[in-house]
């Protein structure tokens, strides 16, 4: 079964844990954030749970059709989205305990002082390609 | 030609490995070496003896990584390679990779894996195709699967029940890549029908096979499904269902009913039928409570539901589902049926609805969609 565990930048529950953003943080503290990235990545390939990782930028736009022969209407980007993605890991495991087992550990990525920040991921189940037989 | 036969071969070739004293892991691993490079020459030049040859290569591939191993630990190569003691295990060779490679310890996913590898002879790199992961995890999913029945004993034999879910698992896969999961199930399930005398074998093997007859009606343009009732019936393919019908036949003969026997008499009922109309859903319904005598399945008893709505009415229907959880996927769906067939539209359409949203696939989720869509059209 797979899973998408989305990183958002805003949106989702109220923060559990207050904490400035990643450029206010030392170095070494943005290093060790992102080495617990890579390290979740590679234990995810080590385990055969690893599908594909992705970090968003935070900067983009919305785009739509304005009709045949025009060019698509632009609109944004905008400063003040609520929910900002900022990227997501593919997982495939065996249950969706297991899913919430991983975003767990995610979460548990460090921030300023070492100390986990504790934040929220989402956790969205994929639809599967063909349907059980039922009948 | 060159990939049916190769992968008719594969679990022998890793049984004369294990006969001549590696262990699974690196047997497997050798054979899957063999088996890449015999892909890639074979089609030029065609060994005169294609077992041989695998042998050959396998037994070499082994050696070498045997060796390169035992200078790094420094340690000599000799005790390693020698035959088991007590001599060859009873078991036949491909019967003892079924039971090893879906020994109850593996997770599901690492036993269906590990199955389609050393018994199916699909590559690492198929398999990842068909299961939409990076190869790379796919290859660590069979390499800790094998670091996990490492050490077991080869010589007995082990649970048929949890080699036909596997297999079963395989089938509901369906098509993935180049690879017919479904039909590589059914070889399978068919070369486990030779090496056994268990009537569930057959069983499954009938299920599959009747399942399988009526695939290409079950699927409308643009992989749209299309439910029971409307399937173009002439489509089903009547060979796949004789044969299925015999099997299943012999294997009721013996008296030792099991599940997959009793589901696929189910099959064979609907397969039987000219039109959902003519189904014997009477009889059919007899045969779902067989089956929770053996099981006591959440699925199967809303599966029952469906085929007393059929047989006693949508009412009859109704009062059945009232015994089964709202938990489970699709309970929404049948109610949302049973309610359109009682006649109350608006509750059915809801309900279609819903069962959308609580869809596992996106061709159901369509699929039930369109049904809210339709019963919001009707006239009321």
């Amino acid at each position: 079964m797979k899973y998408l565990l989305l990183k958002h930048y805003r949106g989702g529950p109220t923060p559990a844990v207050d904490f400035p953003p990643l450029d206010r943080w030392t170095p070494e503290e943005v290093d060790a954030h992102v080495q617990f990235m890579r390290d979740f990545a590679a234990r995810l390939e080590e385990t055969g749970e690893f599908v594909d990782t992705q970090a968003l930028a935070a900067e983009g736009t919305f785009v739509r059709s304005d009709g045949e022969g025009r060019p698509p209407v632009t609109d944004g980007p905008f400063a003040e989205t609520k929910d900002l993605i900022a990227g997501w890991y593919v997982i495939d495991v065996e249950s969706w305990d297991r899913a919430v087992q991983l975003a767990g550990e995610l979460s548990a990525a460090p921030g300023p002082g070492g100390k986990p920040i504790h934040e929220w991921l989402e956790v969205r189940p994929f639809y599967t390609e063909s349907p059980t037989v039922t009948e | 030609m060159t990939e049916p036969l190769l992968r008719e071969l594969v679990p022998a070739v890793i049984g004369v490995l294990l006969r001549r004293g590696a262990d699974f892991g690196s047997a497997e691993d050798a054979v899957q070496e063999a088996l890449v490079r015999a892909l890639e020459a074979w089609p030029d030049d065609p060994p005169r003896d294609p077992k041989a040859w695998l042998v050959t290569v396998a037994w070499r591939k082994f050696l070498d990584a045997a060796r390169s191993e035992a200078s790094r630990r420094g340690r000599e190569l000799a005790a390693e390679v020698e035959p088991p003691a007590g001599g060859v295990p009873a078991l036949d060779d491909t019967l003892r990779l079924y039971f090893l490679c879906t020994h109850p310890t593996l997770p599901r996913n690492s036993a269906v894996a590990l199955t389609l590898r050393a018994v199916g002879g699909l590559t690492t790199r198929q398999i990842a195709t068909a299961y939409l992961v990076p190869e790379a995890t796919m290859a660590q999913r069979i390499s800790r699967a094998k670091r996990r029945i490492a050490g077991l004993r080869l010589d007995r034999p082990g649970d048929l029940g949890t080699v036909l879910r596997v297999l079963y698992l395989v089938f509901n896969e369906g098509y993935g890549g180049d690879v017919d999961l479904a039909s590589e199930a059914i070889r399978l399930a068919r070369r486990l029908v030779a090496l056994t005398d268990e009537p569930e074998v057959a069983g499954l093997l009938a299920l599959m096979l009747l399942h399988h007859a009526r695939r290409a009606s079950r699927t409308g343009p643009g992989g749209r499904l299309v439910p029971l009732g409307e399937q173009d019936r002439s489509r089903w393919d009547t060979g796949l269902i004789g044969e299925g019908v015999a099997i299943l036949q012999t294997a009721l003969a013996r008296d030792r009913l099991g599940e997959y026997q009793a589901q696929a008499a189910i099959a064979a009922l609907h397969a039987d039928a000219r039109s959902t109309a003519e189904t014997d859903w009477v009889q059919i319904v007899e045969w779902y409570d067989e089956v929770l005598l053996l099981t006591a399945s959440p699925v199967v008893r809303l599966n029952r539901a469906v085929a007393v709505g059929e047989a006693h009415g949508p009412r009859a229907g109704l009062a059945a589902l009232a015994e089964v959880s709202p938990d489970l996927p699709r309970h929404a769906a049948v109610t949302a049926y049973l309610h359109e067939r009682v006649g109350n539209l608006e509750r059915a359409a809801a309900l279609y609805a819903e069962a959308a949203r609580a869809a596992t696939s996106v061709p159901e989720r369509d699929h039930l969609t369109r049904e809210a869509a339709r019963v919001r059209q009707l006239p009321r």
